[in-house]
């Protein structure tokens, strides 16, 4: 789950890290009195779930009510990278004289939280790392003893901060590990830290996103969760509780385990197909959640073609092949063909139980794979 | 003839009591698993699928001398259930449970460098040595006995490549399924070694998948310490960067690592044939 910069800043600030005077806006009238208020100059910013904003237009700082107003009427419901914008951060607009970047994130292949520090902060970090890694500092933390003071400090020393803000660096880190700690987060990141005129230390941009498996015991954040969607069909996905990805091709596919669907993609590909959609359906599906992820597939206009492959361990195949049964007998016109292929548990109860009026059946993964992208050259010819 | 499990292994099942538990000791014990007792707090004394119950691993494995658990506890209490295991020293703890806050399984991970315990998972479908005994959800209709050790972040992806070997005749030494989850307990090195040290392991696949560096360092790992050979292939050629792709270990970061090109370049050039498809994984092996 990730946080709008205008959640995570209300984190943070309550934790106790420094931030500039700003308030939510969602209308120009709103906007201009925030602004007017704050004091100019004052930064107008996009509340979406997308990077990069700055550089995609949805970002601009301005002078006078009469600018805050042009950037209110420009940016809000403006679409950034496929999401539109409902809510901009009014932010007083911070003099800086050293833009620094902090962040945590868990290193998955040390299995421990790494803390990271750059004086190259204020641009794509991820940028920092591949052209100049020495110019990121990085401490691993062990997750059970938790972040030492000194660590904090080491980090702040090491990245070459500035020796008289080193500290209040140091302070902030420690404050972000605790919120990582305690609210189950898997990356937070201030992008920059701005160092003032003043040698204030000031979090001008905030991110943090929270591991999606500890929401259970995160209530308040997840109570704050914003479910944002690019698209309907990935909307409708999610609440009939599916893992699926919408991609630009037109084989829609349609299978269960993640390491089985992706290779069903990669197989489309292989085949020159182009994959439409990752939609894994889970373990243990019963018919009614089959024809749920059979109208997911088909609400996506970009489809020509379906495979559906099933290898049950846990899923039993006569359970998936009455759920195709049930979701197609409801069509007067199937709106693309469909090729089934069944393994594993069941897989000859659900072979016999199948429509093959409504569906075609291939025994192997690769010939159903391959006839599904023949099937979706024959449409698109 | 095998890893981690063969016939004299005595399991523990943690959450025996559940639904997932007691179908999937009910299944275990139908191959031939020596499930010897379940732990449940508060539970104990109950029996489930002919099987006593104890409130603590620790009382499980004393009593029923069990060297192994396995784990069907629910995702907020499993970072704990699998500490139990730690604390009882079982050779074998296996992890089933997906969903664990990562946070949790960092720091289960952290206790295993000073545990004698070998950790399978978490968010896997456990491993089988065919014929002889099963720990996990895996079907074990599909497994034949035989030489081929096979190693793989994912359930299903497994239950296919197994069956493109054992169409051709192929059978297996163990399969085991490392999980997809970030953060796991045994990784494709640790799998590796166990194998290449197994007499009666003559080939190796190995499945991974985009995210992490792990089949980047396996890929090393064979190079320098591997004579079996090994076969692989990695799933996620048409993943885009930056979505999750079902596991949550399987994404490739916006800057472009943990992608499938990257890690089937490191397993060529360690001299691993990456099959373009599970059936041609399982010719790879035919061919050794």
């Amino acid at each position: 789950m990730r946080l709008h910069e205008h959640q995570a800043k209300d984190v943070f600030s309550e934790a106790g890290v420094p931030i500039p005077d700003s308030a939510l806006a969602t209308t120009t009238e709103e906007v201009v009195d925030a602004a007017e208020e704050i004091g100019f100059p004052v930064a107008v910013k996009a509340q979406v779930h997308v990077g990069g904003r700055g550089k995609a237009g949805g970002i601009e700082l301005v002078e006078s009510a009469d600018e805050a107003r042009a950037a209110a009427d420009r940016i809000l419901g403006m679409d950034l990278k496929g999401y539109t914008v409902e809510r901009v951060l009014v932010e007083a607009a911070v003099d800086f004289v050293n833009e620094l970047y902090v962040g945590i994130t868990m290193d998955r292949d040390a299995g421990e939280p790494v803390l990271m520090v750059s004086t190259e902060g204020g641009v794509d970090i991820e940028s920092v790392a591949a052209e100049t890694p020495e110019a990121i500092a990085r401490v691993h933390v062990d997750p059970v003893a938790g972040l030492r003071p000194f660590q904090a400090r080491q980090a702040a020393y090491r990245a070459g901060v500035p020796d008289d803000v080193a500290l209040d660096v140091a302070s902030v880190l420690s404050t972000l590990y605790d919120l990582f700690d305690e609210r189950d987060a898997s990356e937070i990141e201030i992008n920059p830290v701005m160092v003032t005129s003043d040698r204030e230390v000031v979090a001008a941009d905030a991110v943090m996103n929270v591991d999606d498996d500890a929401l259970f015991r995160q209530e308040e954040l997840a109570a704050s969760e914003e479910e944002s969607y690019t698209d309907d069909i990935e909307r409708t996905a999610g609440e009939y509780g599916f893992d699926y990805v919408r991609l630009d091709g037109n084989v829609g596919i349609i299978g269960n385990g993640a390491g089985l669907v992706m290779t069903t993609l990669d197989l489309v590909d292989y085949f020159d197909g182009t994959p439409a959609n990752f939609l894994d359906i889970g373990g243990g599906a019963k018919a009614e959640r089959v024809a749920n992820a059979l109208d997911v597939v088909f609400a996506d206009d970009n489809v020509d073609s379906v495979v559906f492959n099933i290898f049950g361990g846990i899923t039993r195949g006569d359970e998936v092949a009455e759920g195709i049964n049930t979701a197609l007998e409801q069509f007067d016109e199937i709106p693309n063909p469909v090729v089934v292929r069944l393994a594993g548990t069941n897989a000859e109860a659900g072979m016999e139980i199948l429509n093959t009026d409504l569906v075609e059946v291939e025994a192997t993964l690769e010939g159903a794979v391959e006839r599904a992208v023949d099937n979706a050259s024959e449409v698109t010819q | 003839m095998s890893i981690l499990v063969d016939d004299d292994t005595r399991v523990v099942v943690q959450g025996i009591t559940g639904g997932e538990g007691k179908f999937h000791t009910e299944q275990m014990i139908d191959y031939g698993t020596n499930v010897v007792a379940g732990a449940v707090p508060g539970r104990g004394g109950q029996t489930v699928a002919g099987v006593p119950v104890y409130d603590t691993v620790e009382r499980a494995a004393e009593a029923e001398d069990a060297d192994a658990s396995v784990i069907f506890v629910p995702p907020a209490f499993a970072a704990d259930a699998i500490f139990e295991a730690l604390d009882a020293s079982v050779d074998l703890a296996v992890a089933i449970t997906e969903g664990i806050p990562t946070q949790d399984v960092a720091a289960v991970n952290a206790a295993l460098s000073d545990s004698e315990t070998t950790l399978v998972g978490p968010n896997c479908p456990g491993l089988i040595t065919p014929g002889a005994a099963k720990l996990g959800i895996l079907p074990g209709n599909i497994f034949e006995p035989g030489n081929v050790g096979l190693v793989s972040r994912s359930g299903t992806l497994t239950y296919q490549v197994v069956s493109n070997l054992t169409d051709r005749g192929l059978g297996q030494s163990t399969a085991v399924g490392i999980g997809g989850d970030p953060i796991i307990g045994t990784s494709f090195v640790d799998a590796l070694e166990l194998f290449e040290a197994d007499p009666d392991t003559d080939a190796i696949v190995m499945c991974g998948e985009i995210g992490g560096e792990d089949e980047e360092r396996a890929a090393a790992f064979v190079d320098d310490h591997v004579d079996t050979p090994v076969a692989g292939f990695v799933a996620g050629r048409t993943a885009p960067p930056g979505k999750r792709m079902g596991h949550a270990g399987a994404i490739v970061s916006g800057s472009g690592t943990g992608t499938a090109q990257s890690k089937i370049d490191a397993l060529s050039e360690a001299g691993v044939p990456v099959g373009d498809t599970p059936a041609e994984v399982a010719e790879i092996v035919d061919e050794f």
